[in-house]
């Protein structure tokens, strides 16, 4: 993987010193503090309640009451800011020259292509680790089950590996960041919406629409369940995209 | 060390090069030199292999730039027309990624960021972020970035512009000093720089190579003859008139000012001996005498011009 450390290391610093970063996870930290602000707070009133009311107590449910839901609107919210955060890898580039010495030093392509995803997906882990306090926060006033906390963090993880490399491979197409912005919120919708039509289709379409829905993934997770298959889902899902990506730039050497 | 056949660059309908052919021997400095839109930066992206041509080879020290691109690209160090740099690093960070991405040991990669910022007298803004330099210092980086790792082969898309004359001079003396060691490439539209700078210049015009010679026997080989020119103090018309006869000279202007005489000699003579003796024995005082040395400019807008009378004939 020739010149993937030199592209990651230089990606990251570029991360760190650009304000996109410092203002998305800015944005990120602080819907998810509400998030978490809101769904405790109800926690504790339907908690109230059911101390008045003892036949209640046994639907009470911390992991499914707090972790669930604030995982399920951390999902949300990364539709939305990914792209934000994935239209500068390649656009930027392009938009400002550098491509040229990108692809002038004797750097593999595979090396570019996956030393910037990896840089996009360490930020991610980054921005991510702004919610920890949070969940520790729950853990030391509740009980959560923290083999469930464990599984939805894994799953925000593979939902996020699969957005960035949507959003480069959008980004490596275009000069343009805003451009790269709305298209691959758009495609990313779509994905996230295409589990709907499931209910029309009848038969094989309609199981191919379910199985490609970008979310319906990550409600196992949530739940706790590792499976083999979302897994997957999510892993093939960033591979195919970061082939594209690949391809895309090799795709100068014969287009002219 | 370069071997070009048959390159051409169709840009959808407009053809940018065609038909190029040169060779580019070891340790050579060449200029390549044209008007704006002639094909220089075009000709070059095709060699470093960052577009594809679109018929034709470029070979690199045996290395064809596109099948075999990273081999071609470990050997030559490359400075854009653009000036590509990232702007939020530092001088010393931006160089450092470069060297790693050309392969430099770690060891030895602080080593080589200072080697090439001594050599582009960069010490002083080392830790001075990219974006805040002036253009001169962001040249400067531009060039030590295509100085890392050494490599054989350098192409220099307008080294030198957007530098001040001081500045022109270091990036000469520094390019000089790269002679034997390194073959240079590099393209210019400023003349008497070239001429200093290069054995060989490969003019290019509307994407297509004119002439490839050295700068002084481009000079040299002028058409209709040299032109001398000589200040006399005397009677102007006799001395117009005695001029006329002297073999070999076939005109003389009279148009620069008074006592000033331009003459224009046959190809291969040199009458300025004759044209001394006449003045003197006659009694007139000569206060200059010279020839004047053509310069790049007019061979160029020569070589043009006999391609553009080419074209219509």
């Amino acid at each position: 993987m020739k010149g993937f450390l030199a592209v990651y290391k230089k990606e990251m610093y570029s991360s760190m010193a650009s304000p996109i970063f410092y203002v998305t996870t800015f944005i990120f930290v602080g819907l998810m503090g509400y998030f978490f602000y809101a769904s405790v707070a109800y926690y504790s009133l339907v908690s109230y309640q059911a101390a008045q009311n003892p036949y209640m107590v046994s639907e009470l449910n911390l992991t499914a009451a707090v972790v669930r839901p604030f995982f399920g609107d951390m999902a949300i919210v990364m539709l939305f800011l990914l792209p934000l955060f994935t239209m500068r890898l390649f656009a930027e580039e392009k938009k400002s020259g550098t491509v040229e010495l990108l692809f002038t030093l004797p750097i593999r392509s595979g090396g570019l292509t996956l030393g910037k995803y990896a840089s996009a997906v360490s930020v991610f882990c980054i921005m991510l680790l702004g919610t920890v306090p949070m969940i520790v926060l729950l853990g030391s006033f509740g009980n959560p089950d923290w083999g469930v906390v464990v599984s939805c963090y894994l799953g925000v993880l593979l939902l996020a590996s699969a957005f960035i490399s949507l959003g480069m491979f959008v980004s490596s197409l275009t000069e343009n960041q805003i451009v790269a912005a709305a298209v691959s919120f758009g495609t990313l919708l779509f994905f996230w919406l295409i589990g709907w039509v499931k209910s029309y289709i009848q038969g094989v379409p309609g199981d191919v629409a379910e199985y490609l829905a970008i979310l319906g993934h990550l409600d196992d997770l949530l739940k706790g369940l590792i499976d083999s298959r979302d897994v997957l889902y999510y892993v093939l899902f960033s591979l195919f995209f970061c082939f594209c990506t690949l391809r895309t730039l090799d795709s100068r050497r014969w287009r002219s | 060390m370069i071997h070009v056949e048959h390159l051409t660059k169709d840009y959808g309908g407009i053809e940018a090069i065609r038909d190029v052919d040169f060779d580019v021997e070891k340790g050579e400095i060449v200029g390549f030199l044209g008007p704006n839109g002639a094909g220089k930066t075009t000709t070059m992206k095709i060699l470093t292999g960052f577009m594809p041509p679109t018929s034709g080879k470029a070979v690199i020290d045996g290395f064809n730039v596109l099948e075999q691109s990273i081999e071609t690209r470990q050997r030559i160090g490359y400075l854009a027309e653009s000036v590509p740099l990232y702007g939020v690093m530092t001088v010393e960070r931006f160089l450092g990624f470069v060297a790693e991405a050309k392969g430099v040991e770690s060891k030895e990669r602080s080593r080589e960021v200072g080697r090439v910022c001594e050599a582009c007298g960069l010490e002083g803004v080392r830790k001075r972020i990219i974006s805040h330099l002036s253009k001169g210092y962001r040249q400067r980086v531009g060039l030590a970035q295509a100085l890392i790792s050494n490599p054989p082969l350098l192409i220099l898309d307008e080294p030198t512009i957007g530098l001040d004359p001081t500045q022109i001079v270091e990036i000469r003396n520094l390019i000089l000093g790269l002679r034997e060691s390194h073959t240079v490439l590099l393209s210019s539209h400023i003349l008497p720089e070239v001429s200093q700078v290069c054995e060989r210049v490969i003019i290019i015009n509307k994407g297509r190579i004119v002439a490839t010679d050295s700068p002084r026997s481009l000079q040299s080989g002028r058409k209709g003859g040299d032109l001398i020119r000589l200040e006399v103090r005397g009677p102007q018309s006799e001395i117009a008139r005695v001029l006329t006869e002297v073999p070999g000279i076939t005109n003389v202007a009279q148009d620069r000012g008074p006592g000033e005489f331009e003459v224009r000699v046959e190809p291969g003579k040199d009458v300025r001996p004759v044209i001394a003796q006449q003045v003197v024995n006659n009694g007139w005082e000569l206060l200059e005498i010279h020839r004047v040395a053509l310069s790049l400019e007019d061979v160029f807008v020569q070589l043009v011009t006999e391609e553009e009378e080419g074209e219509q004939s």
